[in-house]
């Protein structure tokens, strides 16, 4: 049982940190970004190209993936959110763009084989692959009858220090200042000079980047790689995880993140794999309509 | 360009070796009026998929174990997720937008991983295989339901339901100010949606011999929320427009089928950006319309407001 309680905080890890990412986005922008999950995928699909196919030390790929994902942040911006924030469209419009993007993310990839146009990305297509034995070393300790694998150690450190600096940089820097301003009021953040437009795309670099990381660690230790881990995994248990948690609220995102870990686990163990998938879309149900506001009473938003 | 060369010189030839398409089209014709009637109310739910599913099961399950003929199985398959739809609706209409949204995917993928997964009787993972499935004589009702639900539904939005529904859609507050009494008329629209969901999803196990749990999860809805999007929902025909294009359009450029995401999603993103209101919006045929069609339609129009 504790074993399975080390399992939900490794995989509770991940949750928290694809959905800080997610939320921060809704916080900040009002939009649901439905192609956050593709991002996701497409960070563990770069790292491993870039480590089997071009050939380089795991390191440098990771970074160089996460980097990518920033970017494909930015183009999420600019190609599908900001034309509508232009129009002035009710925030739907740009949930169904992002929807648009993350269908073209997830073929581009999933049509990817040998001799196609996005070799140099993907060979596979729809099949699932892993990352070769010894890309990262990974020794194993046995703590009272335990057994911890190092780059799940890895994930969690990671993830605590990562969701660390960003609550630091929300709450104590200008940068978090601005951004929370922009959360609150829109308008009378313009008008106290800050560059709403500048701060929204760093938002979606940040967030995408996050969400990249969160692909890589995900596809190195917890799972194959494949066009539909995004989607399939944590697309849907992400919007669990921040409706749990509050909307837009990054605190409620990391514990969500851990909650929905721990309650699949507990689900798994009294009831079996098969309602373990289900009970992560029964808890958003519940939440959503018992409790829109969130379990840990993020403020109420005025749109609910 | 065979395919229209085809379609306007040899219709026979072209309906025989088209047949399954057709069937397809007209199943996502059924689906898009689904959409369309909750669209139409202001309210953006993702729960199509979901009724589909209890349409579907529920017929395929009666013609397995009970002797009822199979247009009272597809009925009833219709009508229970009209109630389902129905129980469903009581708690989740309260939330709006997003949160709506996001409540009635967690409806499909809980009714998915959560109850048919479960359920002996549903055939968990394997699905289940259909005894009565016809796919040649399935067309038949499926090309019969299209005209007449467009036309139900074309009739229904002219009505004082309808009008109620477009006030909501523009203007909650000042619709329930009026004396509107938005949750029923909410709660109705959820409902005739969850109907006609329930509906296709049933009749497209006739052309099936199988149903399979993974057709009826969020990527489903979402592909029944493209016809929407990209038809428009200013009136019933966008819809069924943006389903027959985005269904026939594989077909068309077959060098692009196997990229069919790629391209639904750059036309995705173009129309949203750019046409709002779908390829068949306000004055969206104008473009392609003949001038005389315009003029007529403007006579009408002055005629109509006198």
């Amino acid at each position: 049982m504790t074993q399975q309680v080390l399992n939900a905080i490794f995989i509770g890890s991940i949750y928290a940190l694809f959905a800080v990412g997610y939320t921060l986005v809704f916080g900040v922008l009002d939009v649901l970004n439905l192609a956050h999950s593709a991002v996701f995928m497409l960070g563990a699909v770069i790292t491993y190209s870039l480590v089997v196919l071009h050939g380089l030390p795991f390191l440098p790929a990771a970074i160089i993936a996460i980097l990518v994902c920033g970017l494909l942040g930015l183009l999420i911006e600019f190609v599908a959110l900001r034309p509508l924030r232009r129009r002035d469209a009710p925030p739907i419009a740009a949930l169904i763009s992002t929807i648009g993007l993350a269908l073209i993310f997830v073929a581009i990839v999933e049509q990817a084989t040998q001799g196609t146009l996005f070799s140099w990305l993907w060979q596979d297509g729809a099949n699932s692959v892993r990352f070769p034995a010894g890309t990262v070393p990974n020794p194993t300790y046995h703590v009272g009858g335990l057994t911890i694998e190092g780059t799940k150690l890895g994930i969690l450190g990671l993830s605590v220090v990562l969701m660390l600096v960003l609550g630091y940089v929300m709450r104590f820097t200008q940068v978090g200042r601005a951004l929370r301003a922009v959360a609150e009021n829109r308008r009378a953040a313009t008008l106290l000079g800050i560059n709403v437009d500048r701060i929204f795309a760093s938002t979606l670099f940040v967030s995408s980047a996050l969400g990249g990381l969160a692909g890589l660690l995900f596809g190195l230790s917890l799972s194959d790689i494949s066009p539909y881990i995004g989607r399939d995994q944590v697309e849907l248990k992400g919007l669990a995880v921040i409706v749990l948690g509050g909307m837009g609220s990054i605190p409620g995102a990391v514990l969500g993140g851990y909650l929905l870990g721990l309650i699949e686990v507990f689900a798994f163990v009294r009831f079996g794999s098969n309602v373990e998938a289900g009970v992560a879309f029964a808890a958003l149900f519940l939440v959503l309509v018992l409790r829109p506001q969130g379990l840990f009473g993020a403020r109420l938003r005025e749109r609910l | 360009m065979d395919f229209f060369i085809q379609l306007f010189t040899d219709p026979v030839g072209f309906y025989n070796q088209h047949e399954l398409l057709i069937a397809q089209i007209g199943i996502n014709a059924l689906l898009a009026i689904s959409i369309f009637v909750t669209f139409y109310s202001g309210q953006l739910t993702l729960a199509n998929a979901g009724f589909m599913a209890i349409g579907a099961y529920t017929t395929v399950i009666m013609s397995l174990y009970l002797p009822t003929p199979l247009p009272l199985n597809i009925l009833v398959g219709a009508l229970l997720a009209g109630a389902i739809g129905f129980l469903v609706g009581l708690p989740v209409l309260r939330l709006r937008g997003v949160f709506l949204a996001i409540a009635t995917i967690g409806f499909v993928e809980a009714l998915r991983l959560g109850v048919i997964l479960n359920v002996p009787i549903t055939g968990e993972g394997q699905g289940l295989k259909n005894p009565s499935a016809d796919p040649l004589g399935g067309i038949v009702p499926i090309l019969i339901s299209v005209p007449i639900l467009t036309y139900l539904v074309w009739r229904l939005t002219h009505t004082r339901l309808g009008q109620a529904w477009a006030a909501i859609r523009e203007d909650e507050l000042a619709a329930s100010s009026n004396g509107i009494n938005v949750p029923v008329y909410k709660m109705v629209a959820f409902v005739i949606s969850a109907i006609v969901a329930g509906y296709a999803g049933a009749l497209e196990t006739h052309i099936n011999f199988f149903v399979d749990p993974t057709e009826y999860s969020v990527t489903r809805t979402i592909q029944i929320l493209t016809f929407a999007v990209v038809g428009g929902t200013t009136n019933v025909i966008g819809p069924i427009v943006g389903a027959i294009f985005l269904t026939a359009l594989p077909e068309i450029v077959r060098q692009f089928a196997a990229y069919r995401d790629v391209v639904n999603g750059i036309i995705l993103i173009l129309v949203i950006i750019f046409r709002p209101q779908g390829i068949v919006g306000r004055g969206g045929l104008a473009i392609i319309a003949p001038r005389w069609w315009t003029r007529w339609r403007t006579r009408e129009r002055a005629a109509a407001a006198h």
